[in-house]
């Protein structure tokens, strides 16, 4: 076996079946495997809370992802993704509180009811780009609130439901560390898709969508099928996403799927990068642990300035706003980038040129 | 009589939309931009002006044109900051920067001035006026006219004035406004210095009816419908769909909400824009772009 430290230095794909390779180098597979491994054995040796913020990233990720593929892969603008959220979230309610449905049915179905629904909304997406949609979709995110908290008689209204956790078998997740393990697994089987997506026709051509929609037409992609099948499977994800929210959180009501949650949304995917997977991720996590952080923060000032706690929220908001600014001006590649560009200083250490 | 009076009311409070609607159009004339923000700079106007009239007692116009200075201000540093370091960025940047924008706007309004709401003291006559049986509050007659002044002038503004021109020249291309030696950057911080003052003249008015309260800032979300419903780039778009949305919105209010259980004024208009967007995506008056390879 070759060391793995040293990575090859150069393009040596002689086929381009060997270029569209998932795994490479016997340093990816390694790499990879590594990864999973301390995934998967992250709960042994961290604290249950910690396990709680790790669920609440790899739901924020697969959900992210799912945007990523509308936003970032097909260039639509989407301020819509709360309000998706909460249709996968009502679904699963729905059916499993309502009708008594298995969460293992719950989830898919929540996943397809919420790809129809952002199917509908999409429809306007042929006609419209950039600032248009962007309000159509916000409109999207109005409605779907407001027919969410009007709709007593299924939605229980402005109150909300009350979810339980899934179970298999005689197995409940009612754990952190179980729920953890599940989601897990839900994010690593959408980065898969995702990955793959991007391999294929569609995934071509939905960048070619986002490049330049009508040179893309030009070239022979059925504009409409594309733009509403980018829509569709991004809103599966995000409806996965929601149920998945849904079930961790145990309770669903319309104030937890408003604007900001979209917007929260749209930052993870913008500071992680826009048209990458492993952004998506790095956004997620970024924004899910913010607060987490700046918590901390605001315990250590508290001791200096005793005022200072009851401002925490309007100052979540402050850094929050300042973040999606600064990285825009200074690193619009978002996370991603900077692992590249970290990831490219130690191929080239010691002789960065 | 019923029907008047929502009718009425509709085009008053569809004036205060117009108001602000504007400071949106100005934006999107000259910088092709969205200002989602608009509505926190609606918030920083009333604020301001309530400072400087308690804590320096000074007569509401001096405190008023404090006021207009103060935003003009806040608009030419958000513009040096914010939106110059974009200025060649894709749509999405932009949209995203003014979101964390209107974000950490709202962020230091609580922490400046918390989150209680305060009222103004009394600016405008408080009796109601009685016009046949349809009572008006003259705080909304006052922004009627004013609406109207401020749409005359922006009309005369884009049409004859020199930097007006210059405005529409940037907004249409701006590589071509460039080469024929027009200052992009100039233009751009002279917009945003209008477009902030607007919103704080809207703000104020806004301030004077429903009192101060970091919740005025979900106008700029309500407005939304207006500038589409108008068309982007149309100053006159932007007063008559504010008209259309007040009065749409104050009808469904009054003759829908019992059905539903309330709450449609704030749908109303966003239906109103789906309905607009796919049957005529640039608005009532806005202009039709051609897009080529």
């Amino acid at each position: 076996m070759r060391n793995l430290f040293v990575r090859e230095c150069g393009n040596y794909k002689t086929t381009y079946k060997n270029d569209m390779k998932l795994f490479g180098t016997t340093g990816d597979k390694v790499k990879w495997l590594i990864l999973l491994l301390l995934l998967f054995t992250v709960p042994f040796y961290v604290s249950n809370y910690w396990v709680g913020l790790l669920t609440l990233c790899a739901i924020s990720a697969i959900g992210a992802i799912g945007l990523n593929i509308l936003t970032g892969f097909t260039g639509q603008i989407s301020i819509g993704v709360g309000a998706f959220l909460g249709v996968g979230g009502y679904t699963t309610a729905i059916l499993t509180t309502t009708y008594g449905l298995s969460f293992w049915i719950s989830l898919p179905l929540a996943g397809i009811v919420t790809a129809l629904v952002g199917g509908l909304f999409g429809i306007p997406s042929l006609r419209l780009k950039g600032l248009y949609l962007a309000i159509a979709t916000l409109a999207a995110q109005v409605i779907i609130t407001f027919v969410i908290s009007r709709w007593d008689s299924v939605t229980g209204g402005t109150a909300g439901m009350v979810l339980s956790r899934p179970s298999l078998g005689n197995y409940s997740f009612v754990s952190n560390t179980s729920y953890y393990y599940l989601t897990l697994i839900i994010l690593l089987l959408t980065v898969l898709y995702a990955t793959n997506l991007l391999r294929t026709r569609v995934g071509r051509a939905f960048l070619a969508v986002r490049d330049r929609d009508i040179a893309a037409q030009i070239m022979g992609i059925n504009l409409f099928y594309y733009k509403v099948l980018a829509f569709i499977i991004s809103s599966f994800f995000v409806g996965i996403a929601g149920a998945l929210l849904a079930h961790y959180t145990m309770i669903v009501s319309p104030e937890l799927y408003n604007i900001h949650v979209s917007i929260q949304y749209l930052a993870m995917i913008l500071i992680g990068g826009l048209g990458s997977i492993f952004g998506s991720i790095l956004g997620a996590a970024f924004i899910t642990l913010l607060p987490v952080g700046l918590n901390s923060i605001v315990d250590f000032l508290t001791v200096y300035m005793p005022d200072f706690y009851q401002l925490f929220s309007a100052f979540k908001e402050f850094v929050f706003g300042l973040a999606i600014i600064l990285f825009l001006i200074f690193e619009p590649g978002g996370l991603a980038h900077i692992w590249q560009n970290i990831k490219n200083y130690f191929k080239l250490w010691p002789f960065s040129y | 009589m019923f029907f008047l009076q929502m009718l009425i009311n509709g085009i008053v409070v569809g004036s205060i939309y117009g108001l602000v609607a504007l400071g949106f159009v100005l934006i999107y004339r000259a910088s092709g931009a969205l200002n989602l923000a608009n509505g926190e700079f609606v918030i920083f106007g009333p604020y301001i002006c309530l400072v400087i009239m308690t804590a320096l007692k000074v007569p509401f116009l001096v405190a008023f044109l404090v006021t207009l200075i103060v935003s003009a201000i806040l608009g030419l540093v958000i513009e040096r900051l914010v939106i110059r370091p974009l200025l060649n960025a894709p749509a999405i940047s932009v949209i995203m920067a003014t979101l964390g924008l209107s974000s950490l706007l709202a962020g230091a309004v609580h922490m400046i001035w918390g989150h209680t709401t305060r009222t103004f003291p009394p600016v405008f006559p408080q009796t109601p006026l009685n016009l046949g049986g349809i009572i008006v509050t003259p705080v909304y007659l006052w922004s009627f006219i004013i609406v109207l002044i401020l749409l005359i002038i922006f009309s005369i503004f884009f049409k004859y004035s020199k930097i007006g021109l210059a405005m529409r020249a940037v907004a249409d291309d701006r590589t071509a406004a460039l080469s024929m030696g027009m200052s992009v950057k100039f233009v751009l911080a002279t917009t945003w210095m209008i477009a902030a003052m607007v919103a704080a003249i809207g703000g104020v008015l806004l301030g004077n009816i429903n009192g101060v309260s970091p919740t005025m800032s979900a106008i700029g979300l309500t407005v939304l419908p207006v500038v589409i419903l108008g068309g982007l780039d149309s100053v006159l778009g932007a007063i008559v769909g504010g008209f259309i949305i007040g009065i749409l919105q104050n009808l469904a209010g009054g003759y829908l909400d019992p059905l539903v259980g309330g709450g449609l004024k704030e749908v109303v208009p966003f239906i109103v824009v789906l309905l607009i967007l796919m049957l005529k995506p640039h608005g009532l008056f806005g202009s039709r772009g051609i897009e080529r390879v």
